[in-house]
């Protein structure tokens, strides 16, 4: 699907121009615009996208979805909607309805195992966990006996010790402790946490391709406006290059999320390719949000590196969600793993066939 | 800026994947009967008529073109599937792949009809090779300062002068060659050259070899010294060679040869660290393994973008701009994991010859056809900086 054809996307945009306006929020020292834009969100279903209509979504397809987040990428969105979107799909994945309210989800590091206990109850530790802090609920994947299970959570249920991320937005440590679900249901067959990680890679890597995009359109303009030594910086070739560089960057973010996206969206089962696609996007865009944010940096000069403009709102959450669903090391070693199991002689195939 | 830029989520369609399996067999069945060895890139055996007969037999040669002219009317993206799976086999293409990529849909677009249906049916058979003229001793990426001269004659042009770095010139049937048909104006830099198809036995041509620090022969200088071309070897406007160059490029710049060039150094990285690889091994092989991957779908997505009707230039120079970075990188990085290796691998010999062929090849990877300087101001002027 293509963006135009995206009305969930477009609506999402028409919201986030109205009222995630990143200079309007820069200047905001009270934090009132979150409200106004999550009232917004909720109206338009939109936290809800990936929960079918009979667990009280609003049914939009995966692609619809993933259009949505890169809008928001593009956004630098700093509230909950990445995660409760998330959450509602996990959610949905063991037909737990959702409920109507801000959610975030754990595991948001590979390492980390929830235990679902004999009793019902879940313990463990979720470190990073995005927005846990704020939220209402949890959507929570979890190890038992009996195999994987699915589990709606109050958040005033957990203990949370709270963080921040690069952008200073909420990144958690959520602890339960013998935490009683408000719902628990066994995950569908063949759901692990490796499918969790990897829906949450493709997020962030979405997420990280629109902040990228940003970056690349205000260097462009900022270039084509500042002067320097007489002339408009944009009309240096070392400018230039650098910000070629930069779109070489964006592109490959675009195009792996991208492909990514759909590959999950058209996929049926969580095989080797789809691990290729998620894995290779989020390490791919975790690079070029390294690179990419360094040029638009270095185009801006000293008043990019200020409170005050708009860009480290871009850059600095481009460079924080590399951190979530698997770190690109992470996710380095584990295609890496992947690959040489496999074989020498079957990894042209397996790119081949994507 | 101008436009965003695009990158769709492009799949190859299932007719591609029935044609892989097709290629892939018949690439095994060359390589079992001896035509080329697939672990040696470095090899001598690279102009193959035999093999690009075979290649034409197939039907896999002026896939996209008209039947009329010998071609097979299939789609970029089935072009790809052929294109990319010779490259990763190492196969001998160079006889047959210039005139297949770029020369054949020149003479298409620009060349008489009788000169096209005598041309490409031979090259839709495999039976003649290509190079192109562009570069000369003083104007290599500023190819508008071209000097080599055409001059007006009767019922033709005498051409005087010479074309450097031609690839192939030695082995090659005909010259696609820009030559200078007036001076350029105080206007248009680019104005006042001309397309021309060159018979390369005609006579008054010298093709002088030119040794590569690779050890390979691949390129020449290639002197004139009034040679005749005939008027209806002429292609397109004259004086207006430039404005018939850029609409090409977006298919010269962005397919599977512009990321693959050193691919063999990663598989045989692959069969060296073995199945259990340490960390460190582990997460450099993952890492090329998803910059190669995503290089693989930009390229996919430029080819679906062109098959659609579309002219992605900026995308397709971006393609090359970070496709032939990577491709001259990744010998370095295979180099660095190899170090950890156990040096008793079985394969290691052949991946010690392949780095160092490798290494010797990357630095031109960045320079042949556009260098890298020369694509990031195409790109630039496409994010609207010129």
């Amino acid at each position: 699907m293509t963006e135009s054809e995206n009305i969930v996307a477009e609506t999402a945009e028409r919201i986030f121009a109205d009222l995630a306006d990143a200079q309007t929020i820069n200047g905001s020292k009270d934090g009132a615009w979150k409200g106004p834009l999550w009232h917004a969100l909720a109206e338009a279903g939109l936290p809800l996208s990936w929960v079918p209509e009979d667990c009280d979504g609003s049914g939009a397809s995966l692609a619809e979805g993933f259009g949505v987040l890169s809008a928001a990428g593009r956004s630098a969105l700093a509230v909950p909607l990445a995660e409760t979107m998330l959450a509602g799909w996990l959610l949905a994945q063991a037909k737990i309805a959702s409920p109507s309210d801000t959610m975030t989800v754990a595991p948001a590091n590979p390492k980390d195992r929830i235990a679902l206990n004999a009793d019902g109850t879940l313990s463990g530790r979720a470190r990073g966990v995005p927005f846990a802090k704020g939220a209402r609920f949890i959507a929570v994947l979890a190890h038992g006996a009996d195999g994987i299970a699915i589990a709606l959570v109050a958040i005033a249920s957990c203990r949370i010790d709270p963080g921040l991320n690069l952008a200073d937005d909420p990144s958690d440590t959520v602890i339960f402790n013998n935490a009683k679900p408000l719902v628990l249901k066994p995950a569908p067959a063949g759901f692990d946490q490796t499918a969790l990680m990897l829906m949450g890679a493709v997020t962030r890597s979405l997420q990280i391709a629109g902040a990228l995009e940003s970056m690349l359109e205000i260097s462009v303009r900022y270039s084509n406006e500042r002067v320097a030594f007489e002339k408009k910086i944009s009309k240096f070739q070392a400018v230039q290059h650098n910000l070629a560089k930069l779109a070489g960057e964006t592109s490959a973010a675009l195009a792996a999320a991208s492909s990514a996206a759909d590959a999950i969206a058209n996929a049926e089962a969580f095989d080797d390719a789809l691990f290729l696609e998620a894995a290779a996007a989020k390490i791919r865009c975790a690079e070029a949000a390294e690179k990419g944010a360094a040029i638009a940096h270095q185009v801006h000069g000293a008043i990019g590196f200020t409170q005050e403009h708009i860009l480290h709102r871009y850059s600095l959450r481009a460079l924080a969600w590399r951190d979530d669903f698997g770190h690109e090391s992470h996710w380095g070693v584990e295609l890496g793993k992947l690959v040489a199991a496999r074989g020498a002689d079957e990894l042209w195939p397996l790119v081949a066939s994507r | 800026m101008t436009a965003a830029l695009r990158f769709d989520p492009i799949r190859l369609p299932p007719e591609c994947e029935v044609l892989r399996q097709e290629v892939r067999a018949f690439l095994a069945d060359e390589i079992a009967a001896g035509t080329f060895d697939p672990h040696k890139p470095q090899r001598e055996d690279s102009d193959a008529p035999e093999f690009s007969r075979r290649v034409g037999e197939r039907g896999w040669l002026g896939m996209t073109w008209p039947k009329k002219y010998g071609g097979h009317e299939r789609s970029f993206l089935e072009r790809y599937v052929v294109t990319e799976e010779m490259r990763v086999a190492n196969a001998p293409t160079r006889r047959f792949f210039v005139a297949d990529r770029q020369s054949g849909p020149v003479l298409l677009k620009y060349a008489p009809e009788h000169i096209k249906m005598d041309i490409l049916p031979r090259i839709c058979r495999g039976e003649v090779c290509f190079s192109i003229g562009m570069s000369e001793p003083n104007s290599g990426s500023d190819l508008f300062a071209a000097k080599t001269k055409a001059t007006k004659t009767d019922g033709g042009f005498l051409i005087n002068g010479s074309k450097i770095w031609t690839t192939s010139a030695h082995i090659a049937d005909y010259m696609i060659a820009i030559f200078r048909t007036s001076p350029s104006t105080k206007e248009n830099r680019r104005h006042g050259l001309t397309q021309f198809l060159v018979d390369m036995k005609s006579p008054g041509i010298k093709v002088n070899p030119i040794a590569q620090m690779t050890g390979l022969y691949e390129f020449n200088e290639v002197v004139f010294e009034d040679v005749f071309v005939p008027d209806d070897h002429m292609l397109g406007e004259i004086d207006g060679a430039w404005k018939q160059a850029t609409s090409e490029l977006a298919y010269e710049r962005s397919g599977p040869e512009r990321f693959l060039e050193t691919y063999y150094v990663l598989t045989e990285l692959v069969r060296a660290v073995g199945p259990n690889p340490d960390s460190r091994g582990a997460e450099g092989i993952g890492r090329l393994v998803a910059q190669l991957h995503t290089m693989r779908r930009m390229s996919v997505s430029v080819a679906g973008m062109l098959q659609a009707g579309r002219e992605p230039v900026v995308e397709a120079s971006i393609v090359k701009d970070i496709g032939t970075i990577w491709e001259q990188q990744l010998p370095h990085r295979v180099r660095e994991l190899a170090a950890f290796v156990d040096s008793d691998a079985s394969n290691h010999a052949t991946l010690d010859e392949q780095l160092a062929f490798a290494i010797k090849t990357a630095p031109k990877l960045t320079i042949q056809g556009g260098t890298t300087e020369v694509l990031r101001g195409i790109i630039a002027r496409g994010l609207g900086l010129r």
